[in-house]
C-alpha cells in the first residue's frame, strides 16, 4: 500500500487567503497537524452510482426548451500526476446560467432564471479517464468581496478519485476572460502556473459544426508516492 | 510528474450540483454494529452558524473493513454498510448523521487505529477542503491511536465525540477560536 505525494508548495491554496474576505470568519488560524496516510486516507469512495430521470451530461436537456446562451462542449480527461487515467469516477459540475445566475434560493443578482437551465450535471470517467459534457457558457456575476467585484465565467467541478486523499472541488475557467488577473479566488495560489492550469482551452477538435464550441479541461488528481506510506 | 489541479471553493451554491449524493445515514437496512446518532454545529470566528457548510464522511464497517479494494484485510466486508455519508448544515449551523460505530483499522508501522470516521468540510470562504478526524467517546483505544497521539494533548478533545442525553453523540467544529477544532494536513 502506497501513501499519496504531498502537494508541491505553491499549488494549492491556503485556508487564509486574506483577499477572498469571507475567508477570514472561516479559515482555522492554528497549523494543520500533518499526518501519515493511512488505511483510512487511502481508501474512499470510488464506482459511486448516481440515478437520476435527467441526463447528467447534457445539461442543455434539464428543462422543456433549449436554454438561452451559446452552446458549449467541456472534455478533458482525468488523470494521476503520473499521468495513469482515474477510471470510473465521479464528477460533479454545477455552475450559473448565461445571464450570471444560479439556480439557487440565496442567489439574488439582479439577473434571469432561465426555466430551461438548473445548471447540474454528473459524468462518470470512461476506461481511459475522460469526460465530456454538453452546457451553456455560464455568464460572469458580480459579488460583494470588495467594490465592483466580478466572479470570471467559471464551472464548479466536484472529483473524488480513488482514496479520500484524493478528493477535490475545483473551478474550471475560460481562455481570455478579462476578469482572471481581478479575481481572488482564481489567484489563490502562489505558483502562476497551477493557476493558469485551471483555465480551460478552447478545442476545435471537440468543436461540433454548426453546434457548439469545445473547450477541454483535463483535470490532474495526487499520484501515488514512491514507498509505502511516505510521511 | 504532472502537478496536481489546484483546488477551488466550493462556493455557496453548491447545493445544485451535489445534492444527488446527500445520505445522512450510512447504515442501510440490517447493517452490522453499534448505531450512533450524531448531531453537530459548525461554527465561525464569532460562533455564528455556519449555514452553507457541505460534511463528507467516510468510515469503515463494524469489523474494521473498508468498502474498497486496496483494503485486503481479511474482514468480512458488510453488503448493507458502504461507509460514505454526505450532509449539509441548515441554517443553524446544524447537521445530524447516522451510522454504525466503525471498527478498529490498522495503522503505520503495525500499530492499531481507534474507531474514527475521516471528515471533509467543504464551504464557501475556505478555497480547499478542511480534513479532520472523529473520534468516539469512553473509547480506550484512543489513547494508544497512532494520529490521535500527533495532536498536543490539550487539543484531542476537539476530535473526540460527546455522549449527551439518549446517547446521542455529539461534536461542534469551531473554526476559529481557543478551542478551535483541529484539522489535519492529510
Amino acid at each position: 500500500m502506497l501513501a499519496y505525494r504531498r502537494y508541491q508548495p505553491g499549488t494549492q491554496p491556503f485556508h487564509n487567503h486574506p483577499p477572498y474576505v469571507s475567508s477570514q470568519e472561516r479559515c482555522p488560524k492554528q497549523p494543520l497537524i500533518k499526518i501519515p496516510h493511512t488505511l483510512s486516507e487511502i481508501t474512499g469512495p470510488e464506482n459511486i452510482e448516481v440515478g437520476t430521470m435527467y441526463d447528467g451530461a447534457d445539461l442543455t436537456k434539464h428543462g422543456v426548451g433549449e436554454p438561452l446562451g451559446e452552446r458549449i462542449v467541456v472534455s478533458g480527461r482525468v488523470t494521476d500526476q503520473d499521468g495513469h487515467p482515474i477510471r470510473h469516477t465521479l464528477i460533479e459540475v454545477w455552475q450559473a446560467n448565461a445571464a450570471g445566475r444560479y439556480w439557487h434560493k440565496i442567489d439574488q443578482h439582479d439577473a434571469p432564471i432561465d426555466p430551461n437551465f438548473p445548471g447540474r450535471g454528473h459524468v462518470i470517467t470512461d476506461d481511459e479517464g475522460h469526460y465530456r459534457f454538453v452546457t451553456i457558457k455560464p455568464g460572469a456575476y458580480p459579488w460583494r468581496n470588495h467594490p465592483n467585484a466580478w466572479r470570471p465565467q467559471h464551472i464548479h467541478f466536484s472529483l473524488f478519485g480513488p482514496a479520500f486523499a484524493t478528493r477535490i472541488v475545483t473551478q474550471m475557467y475560460f481562455p481570455g476572460d478579462p476578469l482572471l488577473p481581478f479575481d481572488p479566488i482564481y489567484n489563490c495560489t502562489a505558483d502562476e502556473e497551477a493557476r493558469k492550469r485551471l483555465i480551460s482551452s478552447f478545442d476545435w477538435q471537440t468543436t461540433i459544426p454548426d453546434i457548439a464550441l469545445g473547450y477541454r479541461f483535463d483535470i490532474v488528481l495526487r499520484g501515488r508516492a514512491a514507498t509505502p506510506f511516505e510521511e | 510528474m504532472i502537478p496536481a489541479t489546484t483546488s477551488q471553493t466550493v462556493g455557496p451554491y453548491f447545493s445544485i450540483g451535489t445534492h444527488l449524493l446527500l445520505r445522512s445515514d450510512l447504515a442501510w437496512p440490517g447493517a452490522l454494529g453499534e448505531p450512533f446518532t450524531l448531531k453537530g454545529r459548525v461554527l465561525d470566528a464569532n460562533r455564528k452558524p455556519v449555514p452553507d457548510a457541505l460534511i463528507e464522511v467516510w468510515q469503515a464497517n463494524a469489523a474494521g473493513k473498508y468498502s474498497h479494494p486496496e483494503d485486503n484485510q481479511n474482514k468480512p466486508i458488510d453488503p448493507a454498510f458502504w461507509g460514505f455519508g454526505r450532509v449539509a448544515t441548515d441554517e443553524n449551523g446544524a447537521f445530524q448523521i447516522t451510522s454504525i460505530k466503525p471498527g478498529a483499522v490498522p495503522g503505520p508501522d503495525g500499530t492499531t487505529q481507534a474507531p474514527h470516521l475521516e471528515i471533509s468540510i467543504f464551504m464557501r470562504g475556505l478555497l480547499t477542503r478542511l480534513t479532520t478526524r472523529l473520534y468516539f467517546p469512553d473509547e480506550p483505544a484512543n489513547a494508544y491511536d497512532p494520529i490521535l497521539n500527533l495532536v498536543p494533548a490539550p487539543r484531542r478533545q476537539t476530535i473526540i465525540a460527546k455522549r449527551r442525553e439518549g446517547g446521542v453523540l455529539h461534536w461542534d467544529v469551531l473554526l476559529q477560536g481557543d478551542d478551535e477544532t483541529v484539522f489535519f494536513d492529510v
